[in-house]
């Protein structure tokens, strides 16, 4: 066992599945480059020394290295593509959505894409560009699968599963859990470090983790909205009121079985998100909650959101923009309130 | 042209492959204005010279990236008209089991990569095949169809600048019908030269007939073996005309009628016939491909009007491996 960051977890998956399958190669922007940063968020670094044909550094050319990445999938190659900011896969937006996400279902299934797609994401200090949580946008696209991985556990577990995956895997990594060191540290980080079995694993999509067991509400959240719904539920404990929270690890496939276990127990859920409220994954799931499980539900499902505008830069409008421990905790004393 | 070098069996194997992407289309257009065949279509005609030229030049192994405008590019590379046929009418013995239609279809069985209708969407896919052969050090070479109009497309640019970095196995084949939909490629561009934009990326660029397609085969024969044998990448500007509509009705009314009438002088089968008569070859073989081709293509149509539709719930399939 060793304690591993996000970052250094997702290192050695990469790592691991490129001694394992020589078709399997890293490409992107600012990765594999002799006293580089390995990437934005240093989860290439270094290992361009033990594959130094492939980790393919690129040109700033989104659009173009996203259908190379298809391409050399098409030949069998299994490409994990590395973008810097989650915010810049609109640049290769024809790539995504029109080729890779379509190709296999337009050929009537005669082709695999087996692609990996990682970006960070997350609200962290640099405005509106740069801050974008991207998962809403792919979320409603048909034919690429989504990971959302908050520990140094799942990150390692998930992409293990993406790359031997024969499919399009977006995943979504937090900037403030990688636990980046050096020169690429992020301020206000919090520690979302696993210790890693020192023997192989991977973690299936579509199963979700209760990460606190309760029996008054649930709150469904993932990557940092998951530590914030956990911290909320510790703080609500003290005062009496029994929080579950799940962190369903991966949004497409999604885990509806244990989102209705627990509804079923709690009768009350709220979601937590990152992103603007309209359209976004809150909204998908609530109206499947709606839809499906309104007899077990003693409350009206509630969302907690960033409001609809780009986020800020300015640490007091960021503040006010991220969802925060205090929100969470205000929300679900309401809820309680108008149901007991 | 190094005709005295080619067997008769050689040409009349480029004049069927022309033929038969003609009559096809003229038979297709036919079913579609006559309101049998569903969708909408962009056609091939006055191109054929390119797609046989350049296919002729490939191998086992080979792949290419096609448009919105592929029907050409599949039946040149061999792929089965009844299988396109039957992608044309949505039927489930189609190529791509009808979720593909007319501007999506391929089979890469055959080397022809299916989905790219996107302008430009195929240029960075067919880079990264050619990378992909190189990665895997596979002896083979990807060949990237686009029209004029893509190379206005930022991925055109994006993809020969890394082809050139990586000096990758890839040809870039620009058919340059003059016309982008309806807008002249002279409104969109100051290059008097297509393929001086390879220029820009210190890669080979060459501009020729494409109507020719002697000339084609044998440009694209010198290219296809130079990245084969490591030497890069390069860009070939074929010179044509789009003889019929951008796509389903249209009269290409802004095509001028001078320009038009010139264009069917110079088209690539009126032109290679000429050729074969001036080789000697009689106008019975001729007119005998031309009644064979036709009796193929009927084939096809029956064939593919005979098929099945894919069940409805059939959409649901084949979205994930």
């Amino acid at each position: 066992m060793a304690r591993l960051t996000i970052a250094e977890a997702l290192r050695e998956a990469i790592r691991e599945e490129m001694r394992r399958d020589e078709n399997v190669y890293c490409i992107g922007e600012d990765i594999g480059i002799p006293g580089g940063w390995g990437g934005a968020f240093t989860v290439t670094l270094g290992l361009e020394k033990e594959f130094p044909d492939r980790i393919i550094n690129t040109p700033i050319s989104e659009a173009g290295f996203f259908g190379v990445a298809l391409g050399s999938s098409l030949i069998g190659l299994r490409p994990i593509i590395d973008v810097q900011y989650g915010d810049f896969l609109f640049c290769a937006m024809d790539q995504i959505a029109n080729q890779i996400a379509k190709l296999r279902y337009m050929s009537g299934g005669k082709v695999k894409i087996p692609i990996v797609i990682r970006a960070p994401v997350g609200v962290t200090g640099r405005g509106a560009q740069h801050s974008q949580m991207m998962e809403p946008f792919f979320h409603c696209l048909p034919g690429i699968k989504i990971v959302v991985p908050a520990t140094a556990y799942d990150a390692k577990g998930l992409l293990k599963t993406a790359v031997r995956d024969d499919n399009p895997v977006l995943i979504f990594e937090h900037k403030l859990l990688y636990g980046a060191k050096g020169v690429r540290s992020e301020s206000g980080s919090i520690d979302a470090s696993s210790e890693i079995p020192e023997e192989e694993y991977t973690i299936p999509f579509g199963k979700a983790v209760v990460r606190k067991q309760g029996k008054d509400i649930t709150i469904i959240a993932t990557l940092l909205m998951m530590y914030r719904a956990y911290e909320a539920a510790q703080i609500l404990e003290e005062q009496g009121i029994s929080v579950e929270v799940i962190d369903p690890r991966s949004l497409v496939p999604f885990d509806w079985e244990t989102v209705k276990k627990s509804i079923a127990k709690t009768g009350r859920v709220i979601i937590v998100e990152e992103s603007p409220r309209r359209g976004g994954i809150g909204a998908e799931i609530a109206a499947t909650i709606a839809e499906e499980m309104l007899d077990f539900l003693i409350a009206p499902v509630r969302r907690i959101a960033a409001p609809d505008t780009p986020a800020p830069f300015s640490p007091v409008m960021e503040k006010f923009y991220v969802p925060s421990t205090e929100r969470i905790v205000q929300t679900v004393k309401e809820i309680i309130n108008i149901s007991s | 042209m190094k005709e005295n070098y080619y067997s008769t069996e050689q040409l009349l194997m480029f004049y069927r492959k022309m033929v038969l992407i003609r009559e096809f289309e003229e038979r297709v257009k036919f079913l579609f204005l006559e309101g049998i065949m569903p969708g909408t279509i962009h056609q091939y005609q006055g191109q054929e010279a390119c797609a046989v030229g350049v296919c002729s030049a490939l191998k086992k192994g080979d792949i290419i990236t096609t448009t919105h405008r592929p029907h050409g590019h599949c039946i040149a590379m061999g792929m089965d008209i009844k299988s396109i046929m039957a992608e044309l009418f949505g039927k489930v013995t189609g190529c791509c089991r009808g979720k593909g239609g007319s501007m999506h279809m391929g089979d890469i069985e055959k080397g022809v990569v299916p989905g790219i209708a996107i302008v430009g969407g195929g240029i960075p896919i067919a880079t990264g095949i050619g990378f992909g052969f190189k990665m895997k050090n596979m002896p083979n070479v990807a060949v990237c169809f686009m029209g004029d109009g893509a190379t206005n497309e930022g991925t055109f640019h994006e993809s020969l600048n890394m082809a050139s970095v990586w000096n990758l196995p890839v040809v870039y084949v620009v058919e340059n019908n003059f016309y982008g939909a309806s807008t002249h490629v002279s409104l969109v561009m100051k290059v008097e030269k297509i393929s001086e934009r390879a220029s820009a990326y210190r890669i080979s660029g060459i501009t020729i007939d494409g109507n020719d397609v002697i000339k084609v085969y044998e440009t694209a024969m010198e290219a296809v073996e130079k990245a084969r044998s490591g030497g890069g990448p390069t860009l070939i500007e074929l010179l044509t005309y789009r003889i019929t509509g951008h796509s389903r009705r249209d009269p290409a009314t802004y095509q001028p009628p001078e320009e038009k009438k010139k264009a069917l002088e110079n088209e690539p089968i009126k032109k290679f016939t000429s050729f074969l008569l001036s080789r000697g070859v009689s106008k019975e073989i001729i007119e005998s491909i031309r009644e064979e081709v036709k009796i193929e293509i009927e084939e096809a149509v029956k064939y593919a009007m005979e098929s099945e539709y894919p069940l409805p719930e059939d959409t649901l399939n084949d979205l994930f491996a």
